[in-house]
């Protein structure tokens, strides 16, 4: 038996102030790294529009903000296909908007209207993009990991029925460190190894659960081990770096893909914003106050962009212009939302079941 | 004539005859004896792909067949007892339930969870509960309760099919009680309610499940002491449709509703209050009786078992004395005249 001074420890990987410099842009085209870049930034400032109009009042359901761990969502999606099922959890606006799924939508959403995903139904913490494969992010901590392991094994039985299981779809759960310390999670893991379910696990770990670090809740700050207990092909890759997570999620969900069984993807990275609403949250929680300016070096969106400069790919000019068609892009996404309408009351009773109130027999 | 027991395996061989997306997940179902005959060498019919034994992890397989239910297929999770299905409460009661309405309703995970109640043999307080009442509690859910051999094919059928969340909750007490099966006609379960077994007209009787064939023994009992019983077998708990015990109790003034679980907060209870809701006391000739288990957990000591569950005798017992004990002197005055 281990002790814990004999677990494994990320070292540089969570210590605020490293990997602060330019990231290795490999042989990707100007293009691509363009594309990516561009989704960072919808995500990003569409957030600090949320973060906005949940300090102006507009929005009054509670938001969970991926402020500063845009690459993570972005990197990973670039592998997913629509056909594929994503499942996340309370903090999943990255998720929404890296699967594709339309911005307008999120912003109606937030603010409880018809025109939104889930139709005004979900807020924040419940969004839907069918279309993009995301089944449906919902904020009970833990709670989607085993629905993604479900949806892996329908994956499974689509390739047994058509008689191909060499490019199989994928079921992915995206969770947060937290959520390593529910059972469910160590269920999952064993159920989809022992079915060899082509499914993800997309651990986005931002060293706090709330207010608590990781290591006053862990014996050690990496999650991985628990993919390893459970015989699961796992990589650790800093999820500050959207290459990095770019490449170790496309080698792993092509692993899923061609019959391989389950994949664990653990990216250290770290929220700049609180648990839940606008605040930073320096006054919450230990070792915070201190390491959020050194983390905020790290900014996966700057390093994008200093890598990209110094590497003649793209212009600093090149870069003012896309900010501000991104802030475009999201003003005019948030404008259309004023003219949106609320669900009927009707709709309160008449979506529980899949008869509408009035045709059942209660 | 089948068995209830029988008539469930029947269910399934429809289903997975049928269906091909429909498969089944749980604890013991590669083994002989763990969910007695109700699905015997599913298996080995129908394929260990599609008939899944699991490990013992409720919450991820209940969470899986959720999943799975959003990606076209139509599972059954299967949980022998539901003592154990507590485990999966989050998946039942945060996910399955509630998941159609947190996304606007634009998808509906059609699964059903089968719990299995199993008590009695000195089994104990975690392998003895009847917990279907906190499940008809939850909007969203649809809980099945089969009295019968043809309900336990039929309503499985229904449930299966359903593109709601469906917890199908059986008894092994009614695993031996027989019926004549038809053929089988797929229903839907939205338009499946309460159903009167047995005419009366001097008191209401009203159960679900193994309850139910209480009331019906009961209503045998009570025939031969010239009391006329009306039985309603609920068959579907939530949503819970009262409108044929609130027509029944119209006619005979009396209601008693009985429960194979504890009174607080219970089933019994809800069919009571709603019918008084929309009845009002005039319609009463006398205030409605519950009969439920006493506020303990289930005992072993056989001797103590004998105390702690309903049967004909004691519930035919607190009908004559709650609603007749003036007619039963009559009877015995004019037995005595005569």
């Amino acid at each position: 038996m281990q002790n814990s001074e004999n677990l494994p420890r990320l070292g540089r990987l969570a210590q605020a102030g490293e990997y602060s410099g330019p990231i290795d842009l490999k042989s990707y085209e100007a293009n691509q790294l363009a594309h990516w870049l561009k989704k960072m930034l919808v995500i990003r400032y569409a957030e600090e529009k949320i973060a906005d109009k949940v300090v102006d009042g507009t929005i009054s359901c509670p938001c969970h903000l991926a402020i500063g761990q845009e690459a993570v969502a972005v990197g990973f999606c670039e592998s997913i296909r629509p056909s594929d099922r994503m499942f996340g959890a309370h903090r999943s606006h990255s998720h929404y908007l890296a699967s594709g799924a339309p911005l307008d939508e999120l912003f109606y959403e937030v603010r409880g209207m018809l025109e939104g995903c889930s139709k005004g139904f979900g807020g924040s913490m419940h969004l839907y993009a069918e279309k993009q494969g995301l089944k449906g992010t919902v904020p009970i901590v833990a709670g989607t990991v085993p629905l993604a392991v479900g949806a892996a094994l329908a994956a499974k039985m689509d390739g047994q029925r058509k008689k191909d299981s060499s490019n199989l779809d994928v079921g992915v759960a995206f969770f947060g460190d937290g959520a390593t310390e529910e059972g469910v999670v160590q269920e999952s893991l064993n159920l989809a190894k022992v079915y060899n379910l082509p499914v993800v696990f997309m651990c986005e770990n931002n060293l706090f659960s709330s207010h608590l670090h990781i290591d006053l809740r862990q014996p050690t700050d990496t999650v991985a081990r628990f993919a390893a207990a459970a015989g699961i092909k796992c990589e650790v890759v800093d999820g500050n770096d959207i290459v990095a997570v770019a490449d170790a999620s496309r080698r792993l969900i092509e692993h899923c893909r061609s019959g391989g069984g389950p994949v664990f993807l653990e990216a250290i990275t770290y929220r700049w914003r609180g648990h839940v609403g606008p605040s930073e949250d320096r006054d919450v929680g230990v070792r915070r106050k201190d390491d959020l300016d050194v983390w905020k070096r790290r900014d996966p969106v700057r390093r994008l962009v200093d890598s990209l400069v110094a590497g003649g790919k793209f212009t600093s000019a090149e870069f003012d212009k896309l900010q501000i068609e991104v802030k475009d892009q999201v003003e005019t996404a948030w404008a259309k939302t004023n003219t949106g309408t609320y669900p009927a009351k009707s709709m309160l009773l008449d979506i529980v079941y899949s008869s509408k109130a009035q045709e059942q027999i209660i | 004539m089948t068995s209830y027991g029988e008539a469930i395996c029947k269910g399934f061989e429809y289903l997975l005859e049928k269906y091909p997306e429909v498969f089944v997940i749980g604890q013991g179902l590669w083994s002989p004896w763990y969910v007695g005959n109700s699905m015997t060498d599913l298996d080995v019919k129908f394929g260990k792909d599609r008939v899944l034994d699991s490990p013992v992890s409720e919450n991820a397989c209940t969470g899986a067949a959720i999943g799975a239910s959003l990606c076209g297929y139509k599972p059954v999770v299967v949980h022998p007892r539901i003592d154990f299905m507590v485990l999966a409460t989050d998946p039942i009661v945060n996910q399955a339930a509630k998941w159609a309405h947190m996304l606007g309703g634009q998808a509906r995970p059609s699964v059903t969870i089968r719990g299995i109640i199993n008590r009695g043999g000195e089994q104990g307080a975690q392998h003895s509960q009847a917990l279907h009442s906190w499940y008809a509690h939850v909007p969203g859910l649809r809980v099945v309760m089969p009295a019968t051999a043809s309900d336990a094919r039929d309503l499985l059928i229904a449930s299966v099919l359903c593109e709601d969340p469906v917890v199908f909750i059986d008894d092994r007490w009614l695993y031996d009680l027989k019926d004549d099966l038809g053929p089988v006609i797929e229903q839907d379960l939205s338009q499946v309610g309460p159903k009167v077994r047995r005419a009366g007209s001097d008191v209401t009787l009203v159960g679900a499940s193994y309850s139910a064939q209480l009331c019906e023994l009961a209503s045998v009992e009570l025939a031969k002491q010239g009391i006329s019983a009306e039985v309603i077998d609920l068959r579907v708990i939530n949503p819970l449709n009262t409108d044929v015990i609130v027509s029944s109790v119209k006619k005979t003034g009396r209601l008693v509703a009985i429960d194979g679980s504890w009174g607080n907060c219970g089933l019994a209870g809800e069919v009571i209050a709603s019918v008084f809701e929309k009845l009002g006391p005039d319609h009463f000739k006398c205030a409605p009786l519950r009969v439920t288990l006493p506020s303990a957990p289930a005992p072993t000591s056989k001797f103590l078992e004998s105390e702690y569950y309903p049967t004909t005798d004691k519930i035919v017992a607190q009908i004559r004395q709650k609603f007749f004990s003036n007619r039963i002197e009559k009877t015995l005055f004019a037995e005595a005249v005569r």
